[in-house]
Protein backbone atom coordinates (compact mmCIF):
# COMPACT_ATOMS: atom_id res chain seq x y z
CA UNK A 1 0.00 0.00 0.00
CA UNK A 2 1.12 3.32 -0.82
CA UNK A 3 2.74 5.35 2.32
CA UNK A 4 0.65 8.17 1.49
CA UNK A 5 -2.40 6.61 1.53
CA UNK A 6 -1.27 4.73 4.96
CA UNK A 7 -0.88 8.09 6.55
CA UNK A 8 -4.32 9.38 5.67
CA UNK A 9 -5.59 5.90 7.48
CA UNK A 10 -3.80 6.42 10.12
CA UNK A 11 -5.49 8.40 12.51
CA UNK A 12 -9.21 7.13 11.14
CA UNK A 13 -7.79 3.28 12.64
CA UNK A 14 -9.32 2.10 15.54
CA UNK A 15 -6.75 0.55 18.40
CA UNK A 16 -8.89 -1.37 20.02
CA UNK A 17 -9.47 -3.96 17.79
CA UNK A 18 -8.17 -7.45 19.27
CA UNK A 19 -6.23 -9.82 16.96
CA UNK A 20 -8.50 -11.84 15.18
CA UNK A 21 -8.33 -15.26 13.12
CA UNK A 22 -10.71 -16.69 10.99
CA UNK A 23 -12.43 -19.48 13.05
CA UNK A 24 -12.37 -17.26 16.28
CA UNK A 25 -15.78 -17.19 18.11
CA UNK A 26 -16.48 -12.93 18.60
CA UNK A 27 -19.19 -11.23 19.98
CA UNK A 28 -19.41 -7.88 17.62
CA UNK A 29 -21.20 -4.73 19.19
CA UNK A 30 -23.13 -2.55 16.48
CA UNK A 31 -24.62 0.38 17.14
CA UNK A 32 -28.03 0.47 15.28
CA UNK A 33 -30.39 3.04 14.76
CA UNK A 34 -33.86 3.07 15.43
CA UNK A 35 -36.98 5.24 15.17
CA UNK A 36 -34.13 7.84 16.03
CA UNK A 37 -32.64 6.41 18.57
CA UNK A 38 -29.51 4.41 19.09
CA UNK A 39 -28.67 1.63 20.91
CA UNK A 40 -25.98 -1.35 20.64
CA UNK A 41 -26.58 -4.95 19.38
CA UNK A 42 -24.86 -7.53 20.07
CA UNK A 43 -23.87 -10.30 17.10
CA UNK A 44 -22.14 -13.56 18.13
CA UNK A 45 -20.63 -16.15 15.43
CA UNK A 46 -17.80 -17.35 13.78
CA UNK A 47 -15.28 -15.61 11.69
CA UNK A 48 -15.21 -17.30 8.15
CA UNK A 49 -13.86 -15.09 6.22
CA UNK A 50 -11.10 -11.84 6.45
CA UNK A 51 -10.75 -9.47 4.11
CA UNK A 52 -8.80 -6.54 3.16
CA UNK A 53 -5.50 -4.30 4.79
CA UNK A 54 -5.80 -1.33 6.83
CA UNK A 55 -8.66 0.55 7.20
CA UNK A 56 -10.71 -1.60 4.61
CA UNK A 57 -10.65 -4.52 6.80
CA UNK A 58 -13.58 -6.62 7.37
CA UNK A 59 -14.39 -9.73 8.47
CA UNK A 60 -17.51 -11.85 7.65
CA UNK A 61 -19.40 -13.65 10.81
CA UNK A 62 -21.70 -16.19 10.45
CA UNK A 63 -24.24 -17.78 13.07
CA UNK A 64 -26.98 -19.92 12.94
CA UNK A 65 -30.25 -18.02 14.02
CA UNK A 66 -33.80 -19.68 14.25
CA UNK A 67 -32.35 -22.44 12.18
CA UNK A 68 -31.52 -20.05 9.37
CA UNK A 69 -27.86 -19.50 8.93
CA UNK A 70 -26.92 -15.99 8.76
CA UNK A 71 -23.70 -14.22 8.09
CA UNK A 72 -22.71 -10.49 8.27
CA UNK A 73 -20.35 -8.52 7.43
CA UNK A 74 -18.37 -5.89 9.39
CA UNK A 75 -15.78 -3.46 8.42
CA UNK A 76 -13.42 -3.88 11.67
CA UNK A 77 -12.55 0.21 11.85
CA UNK A 78 -16.46 1.51 11.46
CA UNK A 79 -17.51 3.84 13.86
CA UNK A 80 -20.48 1.62 14.05
CA UNK A 81 -18.86 -1.20 15.03
CA UNK A 82 -18.33 -0.43 19.10
CA UNK A 83 -16.84 -3.00 19.80
CA UNK A 84 -15.59 -6.40 19.30
CA UNK A 85 -14.72 -8.94 21.57
CA UNK A 86 -13.33 -11.99 21.79
CA UNK A 87 -15.30 -15.44 23.02
CA UNK A 88 -13.34 -18.40 21.68
CA UNK A 89 -9.99 -19.10 19.86
CA UNK A 90 -10.86 -21.55 16.83
CA UNK A 91 -8.10 -24.01 15.19
CA UNK A 92 -8.46 -24.18 11.58
CA UNK A 93 -6.88 -25.01 8.75
CA UNK A 94 -7.98 -22.82 6.11
CA UNK A 95 -8.66 -18.82 5.23
CA UNK A 96 -11.82 -19.45 4.66
CA UNK A 97 -13.86 -22.16 6.47
CA UNK A 98 -16.95 -21.83 3.79
CA UNK A 99 -17.48 -25.14 4.52
CA UNK A 100 -19.45 -24.38 7.58
CA UNK A 101 -21.93 -23.49 5.78
CA UNK A 102 -22.86 -26.79 4.22
CA UNK A 103 -22.59 -28.49 7.76
CA UNK A 104 -25.36 -28.25 10.34
CA UNK A 105 -25.50 -29.22 14.22
CA UNK A 106 -22.29 -31.13 15.48
CA UNK A 107 -20.39 -31.25 12.53
CA UNK A 108 -20.10 -26.89 12.77
CA UNK A 109 -18.23 -27.51 16.05
CA UNK A 110 -14.68 -25.69 15.79
CA UNK A 111 -11.55 -26.89 17.72
CA UNK A 112 -10.46 -24.52 20.32
CA UNK A 113 -6.70 -23.36 20.05
CA UNK A 114 -4.87 -24.13 22.85
CA UNK A 115 -2.72 -22.10 24.68
CA UNK A 116 -4.23 -18.97 23.15
CA UNK A 117 -4.36 -15.95 25.48
CA UNK A 118 -7.64 -14.99 24.99
CA UNK A 119 -7.97 -12.10 27.81
CA UNK A 120 -5.62 -9.84 26.64
CA UNK A 121 -7.43 -9.48 23.49
CA UNK A 122 -10.67 -9.21 24.90
CA UNK A 123 -10.18 -6.52 28.15
CA UNK A 124 -9.76 -3.77 26.14
CA UNK A 125 -12.22 -1.44 26.69
CA UNK A 126 -14.04 0.44 23.67
CA UNK A 127 -13.11 3.78 25.16
CA UNK A 128 -9.80 3.97 24.58
CA UNK A 129 -10.41 4.80 21.00
CA UNK A 130 -12.95 7.36 21.68
CA UNK B 1 -13.51 26.55 -17.55
CA UNK B 2 -12.69 28.09 -14.59
CA UNK B 3 -8.60 27.66 -12.18
CA UNK B 4 -8.02 24.10 -11.23
CA UNK B 5 -5.48 21.94 -10.01
CA UNK B 6 -3.18 19.71 -11.16
CA UNK B 7 -1.78 16.48 -9.21
CA UNK B 8 -1.22 12.93 -9.28
CA UNK B 9 -3.70 10.05 -8.71
CA UNK B 10 -2.06 7.96 -5.89
CA UNK B 11 -4.43 4.93 -5.13
CA UNK B 12 -7.65 4.71 -3.94
CA UNK B 13 -8.74 3.81 -0.03
CA UNK B 14 -12.45 3.65 2.22
CA UNK B 15 -13.05 6.27 4.89
CA UNK B 16 -16.30 6.37 7.23
CA UNK B 17 -18.85 9.18 7.13
CA UNK B 18 -20.69 10.98 9.61
CA UNK B 19 -23.35 7.93 9.73
CA UNK B 20 -20.62 5.19 9.51
CA UNK B 21 -21.32 4.09 6.26
CA UNK B 22 -18.23 3.49 3.73
CA UNK B 23 -16.97 6.27 1.39
CA UNK B 24 -14.82 4.70 -1.80
CA UNK B 25 -12.36 7.91 -2.09
CA UNK B 26 -9.33 8.15 -4.67
CA UNK B 27 -6.24 9.83 -2.84
CA UNK B 28 -4.98 13.26 -5.22
CA UNK B 29 -1.45 14.40 -4.18
CA UNK B 30 -1.93 17.94 -5.21
CA UNK B 31 1.19 19.23 -6.90
CA UNK B 32 3.09 22.62 -6.64
CA UNK B 33 0.57 24.56 -8.87
CA UNK B 34 2.77 27.49 -9.32
CA UNK B 35 1.06 30.73 -11.85
CA UNK B 36 3.78 30.58 -15.31
CA UNK B 37 2.40 33.40 -16.66
CA UNK B 38 -0.80 35.30 -17.07
CA UNK B 39 -2.09 35.60 -20.72
CA UNK B 40 -4.83 38.97 -21.36
CA UNK B 41 -6.61 39.78 -23.87
CA UNK B 42 -4.61 42.70 -25.13
CA UNK B 43 -1.50 40.95 -25.78
CA UNK B 44 -2.63 37.15 -26.71
CA UNK B 45 -5.89 37.53 -27.53
CA UNK B 46 -7.31 35.20 -24.70
CA UNK B 47 -7.44 35.88 -21.09
CA UNK B 48 -5.95 32.61 -19.14
CA UNK B 49 -3.76 31.74 -16.76
CA UNK B 50 -0.55 29.13 -16.97
CA UNK B 51 0.38 26.68 -14.66
CA UNK B 52 3.28 24.58 -14.16
CA UNK B 53 2.17 21.69 -12.46
CA UNK B 54 4.91 19.86 -10.72
CA UNK B 55 8.55 21.54 -10.28
CA UNK B 56 10.67 19.36 -12.15
CA UNK B 57 14.62 19.39 -12.41
CA UNK B 58 16.38 21.39 -15.20
CA UNK B 59 17.97 18.67 -16.77
CA UNK B 60 14.54 17.21 -16.97
CA UNK B 61 13.56 20.16 -19.39
CA UNK B 62 14.42 21.07 -23.25
CA UNK B 63 16.41 24.51 -23.48
CA UNK B 64 13.75 26.35 -24.92
CA UNK B 65 11.14 25.18 -22.39
CA UNK B 66 14.12 25.99 -19.88
CA UNK B 67 14.20 29.63 -21.37
CA UNK B 68 10.78 30.84 -20.35
CA UNK B 69 11.50 29.58 -17.16
CA UNK B 70 14.93 31.41 -16.76
CA UNK B 71 13.29 34.78 -18.68
CA UNK B 72 10.64 34.60 -15.44
CA UNK B 73 13.25 33.81 -12.47
CA UNK B 74 10.95 30.99 -11.91
CA UNK B 75 11.67 27.64 -10.63
CA UNK B 76 11.26 24.72 -13.56
CA UNK B 77 7.82 23.26 -13.26
CA UNK B 78 6.05 20.44 -15.55
CA UNK B 79 3.90 19.94 -17.22
CA UNK B 80 2.21 23.90 -18.27
CA UNK B 81 -1.42 23.47 -18.16
CA UNK B 82 -3.68 26.84 -19.66
CA UNK B 83 -6.77 27.74 -17.69
CA UNK B 84 -9.21 30.17 -19.32
CA UNK B 85 -10.68 32.88 -17.04
CA UNK B 86 -12.39 36.23 -17.36
CA UNK B 87 -9.83 38.26 -15.65
CA UNK B 88 -5.90 36.87 -15.56
CA UNK B 89 -5.07 39.66 -13.58
CA UNK B 90 -5.58 39.01 -9.81
CA UNK B 91 -2.73 36.06 -10.87
CA UNK B 92 0.57 37.27 -9.83
CA UNK B 93 3.37 34.80 -11.82
CA UNK B 94 5.66 33.03 -9.75
CA UNK B 95 3.07 32.35 -6.68
CA UNK B 96 1.63 28.92 -6.28
CA UNK B 97 -2.29 28.28 -6.58
CA UNK B 98 -4.04 27.97 -2.76
CA UNK B 99 -6.68 24.95 -2.95
CA UNK B 100 -8.57 26.65 -0.09
CA UNK B 101 -9.43 29.73 -3.04
CA UNK B 102 -10.53 27.12 -5.54
CA UNK B 103 -12.00 24.04 -3.72
CA UNK B 104 -14.17 23.42 -0.83
CA UNK B 105 -14.99 20.28 0.89
CA UNK B 106 -18.38 18.94 -0.80
CA UNK B 107 -18.03 21.12 -3.76
CA UNK B 108 -18.62 18.57 -7.44
CA UNK B 109 -14.79 18.41 -9.49
CA UNK B 110 -14.52 16.86 -12.65
CA UNK B 111 -11.56 15.25 -13.04
CA UNK B 112 -9.57 14.81 -16.15
CA UNK B 113 -6.54 12.23 -17.01
CA UNK B 114 -5.56 9.39 -19.22
CA UNK B 115 -7.29 6.32 -19.25
CA UNK B 116 -5.46 3.29 -18.10
CA UNK B 117 -4.12 1.72 -21.66
CA UNK B 118 -6.23 -1.82 -22.41
CA UNK B 119 -4.35 -2.40 -25.74
CA UNK B 120 -5.91 -3.84 -28.94
CA UNK B 121 -9.30 -5.51 -27.95
CA UNK B 122 -12.06 -7.02 -29.26
CA UNK B 123 -16.09 -5.43 -29.49
CA UNK B 124 -16.63 -7.62 -26.62
CA UNK B 125 -14.49 -5.05 -23.93
CA UNK B 126 -14.57 -2.42 -26.11
CA UNK B 127 -18.59 -2.19 -26.43
CA UNK B 128 -20.29 -4.09 -24.55
CA UNK B 129 -21.00 -6.34 -27.27
CA UNK B 130 -22.50 -9.91 -27.03
CA UNK B 131 -20.99 -12.67 -27.38
CA UNK B 132 -22.12 -16.25 -29.27
CA UNK B 133 -22.53 -19.21 -26.85
CA UNK B 134 -19.30 -21.01 -25.83
CA UNK B 135 -20.12 -24.51 -25.75
CA UNK B 136 -22.96 -26.70 -27.20
CA UNK B 137 -21.04 -27.35 -30.41
CA UNK B 138 -21.12 -23.67 -31.00
CA UNK B 139 -18.00 -22.16 -33.48
CA UNK B 140 -19.11 -18.57 -33.28
CA UNK B 141 -17.57 -17.77 -29.48
CA UNK B 142 -16.21 -14.34 -29.41
CA UNK B 143 -15.95 -13.11 -33.06
CA UNK B 144 -18.07 -9.85 -34.53
CA UNK B 145 -21.06 -10.32 -36.13
CA UNK B 146 -22.47 -8.77 -39.46
CA UNK B 147 -21.49 -5.51 -40.18
CA UNK B 148 -24.06 -4.86 -42.17
CA UNK B 149 -26.65 -5.44 -45.43
CA UNK B 150 -25.52 -6.69 -48.28
CA UNK B 151 -26.03 -4.90 -52.08
CA UNK B 152 -27.84 -2.04 -50.36
CA UNK B 153 -26.55 -0.29 -49.38
CA UNK B 154 -23.43 -2.00 -50.41
CA UNK B 155 -21.25 -0.28 -47.74
CA UNK B 156 -20.09 -0.35 -44.50
CA UNK B 157 -21.98 2.67 -42.58
CA UNK B 158 -19.09 4.48 -40.48
CA UNK B 159 -19.27 4.59 -36.70
CA UNK B 160 -19.49 0.71 -36.71
CA UNK B 161 -18.18 -0.83 -34.18
CA UNK B 162 -14.94 -2.78 -34.47
CA UNK B 163 -12.13 -4.20 -32.47
CA UNK B 164 -9.46 -1.44 -32.18
CA UNK B 165 -7.10 -0.02 -29.39
CA UNK B 166 -8.88 0.38 -26.15
CA UNK B 167 -7.92 2.68 -23.41
CA UNK B 168 -4.78 5.23 -23.46
CA UNK B 169 -7.71 8.30 -23.90
CA UNK B 170 -8.04 11.95 -22.30
CA UNK B 171 -11.07 10.98 -20.25
CA UNK B 172 -13.04 13.52 -17.57
CA UNK B 173 -15.04 11.94 -14.95
CA UNK B 174 -17.35 14.73 -14.30
CA UNK B 175 -19.38 15.46 -10.54
CA UNK B 176 -17.58 13.92 -8.21
CA UNK B 177 -17.36 15.07 -4.83
CA UNK B 178 -14.97 16.18 -3.05
CA UNK B 179 -14.89 14.50 0.37
CA UNK B 180 -11.97 15.81 2.05
CA UNK B 181 -9.10 18.43 1.72
CA UNK B 182 -5.81 18.11 3.75
CA UNK B 183 -3.87 21.16 3.44
CA UNK B 184 -0.84 20.40 5.43
CA UNK B 185 -0.75 16.73 3.77
CA UNK B 186 -1.59 18.63 -0.07
CA UNK B 187 -4.16 15.62 -0.53
CA UNK B 188 -7.87 15.74 -1.47
CA UNK B 189 -9.61 12.73 -0.67
CA UNK B 190 -12.47 12.97 -3.99
CA UNK B 191 -15.43 10.30 -3.47
CA UNK B 192 -15.43 7.54 -6.60
CA UNK B 193 -12.91 6.69 -9.02
CA UNK B 194 -10.80 8.74 -11.23
CA UNK B 195 -9.26 8.19 -15.09
CA UNK B 196 -5.51 6.67 -15.12
CA UNK B 197 -3.06 4.59 -13.24
CA UNK B 198 -1.53 5.47 -9.83
CA UNK B 199 0.92 8.33 -10.35
CA UNK B 200 -0.56 9.78 -13.06
CA UNK B 201 -0.96 13.07 -13.47
CA UNK B 202 -4.85 14.58 -13.11
CA UNK B 203 -6.58 18.17 -13.48
CA UNK B 204 -9.15 18.92 -10.82
CA UNK B 205 -11.61 21.11 -11.47
CA UNK B 206 -14.90 22.18 -10.13
CA UNK B 207 -18.25 21.35 -12.06
CA UNK B 208 -19.83 24.21 -13.68
CA UNK B 209 -23.64 23.36 -11.59
CA UNK B 210 -25.86 24.62 -9.90
CA UNK B 211 -24.64 22.73 -6.84
CA UNK B 212 -21.50 24.16 -7.00
CA UNK B 213 -22.89 27.92 -6.22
Amino acid sequence: MNILIKEIQADRLKKNVPELNVGDTVKVFVKIKEGGKERTQGYEGVIIKRHGAGADQTMTVRRVFQGIGVERVFPLHSPRVEKISLVRRGDVRRSKIYYLRERTGKATRIKEKIGARLEQAAEVPAEANA
Amino acid sequence: MTVGLLGRKIGMTQIFDKEGLVVPVTVVKLGDNIVTECMTKEKNGYSAVQVGGFKTLERKLTKPAMGAFKKRELPPCKPLKEFRVEDSSIYKVGEPLKVEDILKEGMLVDVRGRSIGKGFQGTIKRFHAGRGPMSHGSKFHRSMGSIGAGTTPGRVYKGVIMPGHMGDQNKCIRHLKVVEIDTAKGVLLIRGSVPGVEGQIVVVNPSKTKWNA
